[in-house]
């Protein structure tokens, strides 16, 4: 492994519910990770495990009715859940920079993509309008968009998918971030638009060193862009390991099962493992092993007790009694 | 474990489509609408599906492979061609001989939760089919179907009662193909079936699709974007480029030696789950994104952004050539032994 480097962000223990009128949900139960400078993690998993929910609300960016309800995340010395509105308002967009899913609700289709772009320099009184300029049409450039002095002019409708998604990184990255988290940023474009866009973003991250925090449930994509992954179900982190390992030696039942789920376009024919069942609705809080009815490895244990992520050595931790 | 070793039944063709178009015309003006331009959404496609055959039809977003679908199954009228069922062509099917031929070609959609009726029960929407088709009318003999198609299925046939919001979307999806099942179809056009379902989910469905293909010797047309699947499903492949089939072979060839530069760039840009063979496989990238098929390029559609385009490609449109037994690709350029790239 390399030299330790400076941890950018590191969460413990956290914990978000959703009261409703009739019932609670539970969405993240309890979780702790971390992510260095120049490092990325990837959160994997299937909807509605927590995934995004579990990243947004450290940023303030609960939605709806939820709240955070324990833990703590400290970014360069701060609890990012202690911080007023305002304050987060001074590290969003300036310290950590995020990219949605859908860059098209992301925008505002009102105002050009070069104002949108200058906005957070301006608005974290980074510089003036006309040093904003300069820097947003340099951004635009880094990302990749050719002759970005009138792509600036221009409207978000007037670009495709995959220049939306490049003009979102570039306004995510225009203040230097010291983390960039990406909610299923390649999520609703093509392969091979995909493709170039976690290449940009690597060689970004190679540039300006930032730590990132890539959220996905594509485990194909993952094994190619993360250095450490964290697999999350049931509100819960079930296993986390550098990707070597995690690939190479997975060690949760959940992540052993959806490995040989996929088909992998380097193979011939063999049939598919399915996970019979189908992901929890968290309405209590886990008092078992969320995995458990749908395991084929389950004891009498797994139904009574949670279990903890237990070390396997390596950096690789798995949270299963039968591990 | 190969590919190859996942033979069709039979070779006979059930469907052959030949030199399908379909343009959609854009409009200009409130009152007085004057025809601006069309998008040319499948230009001259033609391919065939064998007797238990799965035809994978593969490309990215609006290449136009829905589009084919769904002009087969005449949910939208095609511009010009021809597509035979066993041999009758069914762009030429009036109203009631159409209905009936539907009976054979079935459809499951992408969205299981748009393509069912949040007012009907499941027994109704699988008895719907065999009503309107004039198949029974008997209840008895209508419950004794459903029932049994929910268990082919895998689903509870208690389920009967239950309204589609009660269940996921993976069960969702399979009553949607118990649906297309209700007529004893032989062809089944599947768009997208698996897209929006969860990975650990996608693969119930698909085991479910190929059981049912073995049980009922059934044939498919796959429609989807994930090349992995696509290859998992497939017995024959057919890449589409904007709205043009660039290449099509079996499942084998085109993964091995692709010879189109565009199925080249397409099939590296796939990820893979595992690091290693990640690191090692080289990546043929693609600049630039699909241009408009309003007005799509001159020549060789893929031209703009091919790497070694010529002035040739800019001037003639390039025909299908078979370079190898089965195996077909549109390009002036790819030839000489299979596996070579285009010089």
């Amino acid at each position: 492994m390399e030299k330790t480097r400076e941890t950018v962000l590191r969460v413990e223990d956290l914990t978000v519910c959703f009261p409703g009128k009739l019932e609670t949900v539970y969405a993240v139960n309890g979780i702790s990770f971390h992510v260095d400078r120049g490092e990325t993690l990837g959160i994997v998993g299937e909807s509605g495990c927590g995934k995004s929910v579990s990243t947004m609300s450290v940023l303030g960016l609960v939605p709806g009715r939820g709240r955070v309800s324990g833990g703590r995340a400290d970014f360069k010395g701060r609890d990012l859940l202690g911080l007023s509105r305002k304050e987060l308002d001074a590290i969003r967009g300036n310290e950590i920079g995020i990219v949605f899913q859908d860059p098209i609700v992301s925008f505002n289709p009102v105002y050009t993509i070069g104002n949108q772009l200058m906005e957070p320099l301006l608005v974290h009184g980074k510089m003036d309008k006309e040093a904003a300029r300069k820097k947003a049409c340099e951004m635009l450039e880094l990302v990749g968009i050719t002759n970005p002095e009138e792509r600036m002019r221009a409207y978000p409708h007037q670009f495709s998918g995959g220049m939306r998604q490049r003009a979102m990184i570039a306004m995510a990255l225009i203040c230097g971030p010291d983390l960039l988290i990406a909610d299923e940023p390649t999520t609703a474009l093509d392969v091979t638009i995909e493709a170039q866009i976690v290449e940009l973003v690597k060689e970004l991250q190679r540039q300006m060193e930032m730590g990132i925090i890539w959220i996905s449930h594509d485990l194909g994509l993952m094994a190619g862009m993360a250095d450490r992954i964290a697999v999350m179900y049931g509100g819960l982190i079930v296993e986390t390991a550098p990707v070597e390992l995690l690939y190479g030696a997975p060690a949760h039942p959940y992540t052993i099962g959806l490995l040989a789920s996929l088909p992998r376009i380097n193979e011939g024919y063999r049939r598919l493992e399915s996970i019979e069942g189908m992901p929890p609705i968290l309405r209590q809080f886990p008092a078992s092993c969320p995995f458990a009815n749908r395991c084929k490895r389950r004891t009498a244990r797994c139904g009574e007790q949670v279990p903890p992520l237990r070390d396997l050595g390596g950096g690789h931790l798995a949270a299963c009694w039968e591990v | 474990m190969n590919a190859e070793t996942k033979k069709p039944a039979s070779g006979e063709p059930i469907l052959e489509v030949r030199h399908l178009v379909k343009h959609f015309p854009i409009y200009k003006g409130a009152l007085r609408k004057k025809q601006v331009g069309k998008v040319h959404a499948v230009d001259d496609v033609s391919f065939s599906i064998a007797q238990g055959e799965t035809l994978g039809l593969v490309g990215e977003s609006g290449c136009g492979k829905s589009t084919t679908a769904r002009t087969i199954v005449r949910l939208q009228d095609p511009t010009s061609g021809e597509v035979l069922f066993r041999g009758t062509d069914l762009s030429t099917l009036k109203g009631g001989e159409m209905r009936r031929m539907r009976q054979n070609i079935q459809m499951i959609f992408q969205d299981p939760y748009a393509s069912l009726n949040p007012r009907m029960r499941v027994g109704e929407v699988l008895r719907e089919p065999l009503m309107e088709h004039g198949i029974t009318r008997d209840r008895g003999e209508l419950d004794r179907r459903v029932k049994r198609m929910l268990e082919l299925v895998g689903l509870d046939p208690q389920f009967e009662n239950r309204f589609p919001h009660e269940f996921s979307g993976g069960q969702r999806q399979r009553i949607g193909i118990a649906r297309a099942l209700m007529l004893e179809p032989s062809l089944i056009i599947c768009d997208e079936p698996i897209s929006a379902l969860d990975v650990s989910v996608q693969a119930q469905i698909v085991n479910l699709l190929e059981d049912l293909q073995r049980e009922l010797g059934l044939s498919y047309l796959f429609v989807a974007h994930d090349l992995s699947m696509i290859r998992h499903i497939s017995h024959r492949v057919a890449i589409m480029y904007l709205g043009a089939l660039v290449e099509v072979g079996d499942c084998g060839d085109i993964y091995q030696s692709p010879l189109h530069p565009y199925t080249q760039a397409f099939l590296s840009a796939v990820p893979v789950p595992d690091p290693a063979v990640q690191k090692e496989r080289g990546r043929v990238s693609l600049e630039g994104e699909i241009p408009s098929a309003i007005a799509p390029p001159s020549g060789c559609r893929f031209r703009t952004r091919c790497r070694h385009a010529c002035p040739r490609c800019a001037e003639t449109r390039p025909e299908m050539r078979e370079l190898s037994p089965g195996h077909w690709v549109a390009c002036h350029l790819a030839g000489g032994e299979p596996g070579t790239r285009p010089a």
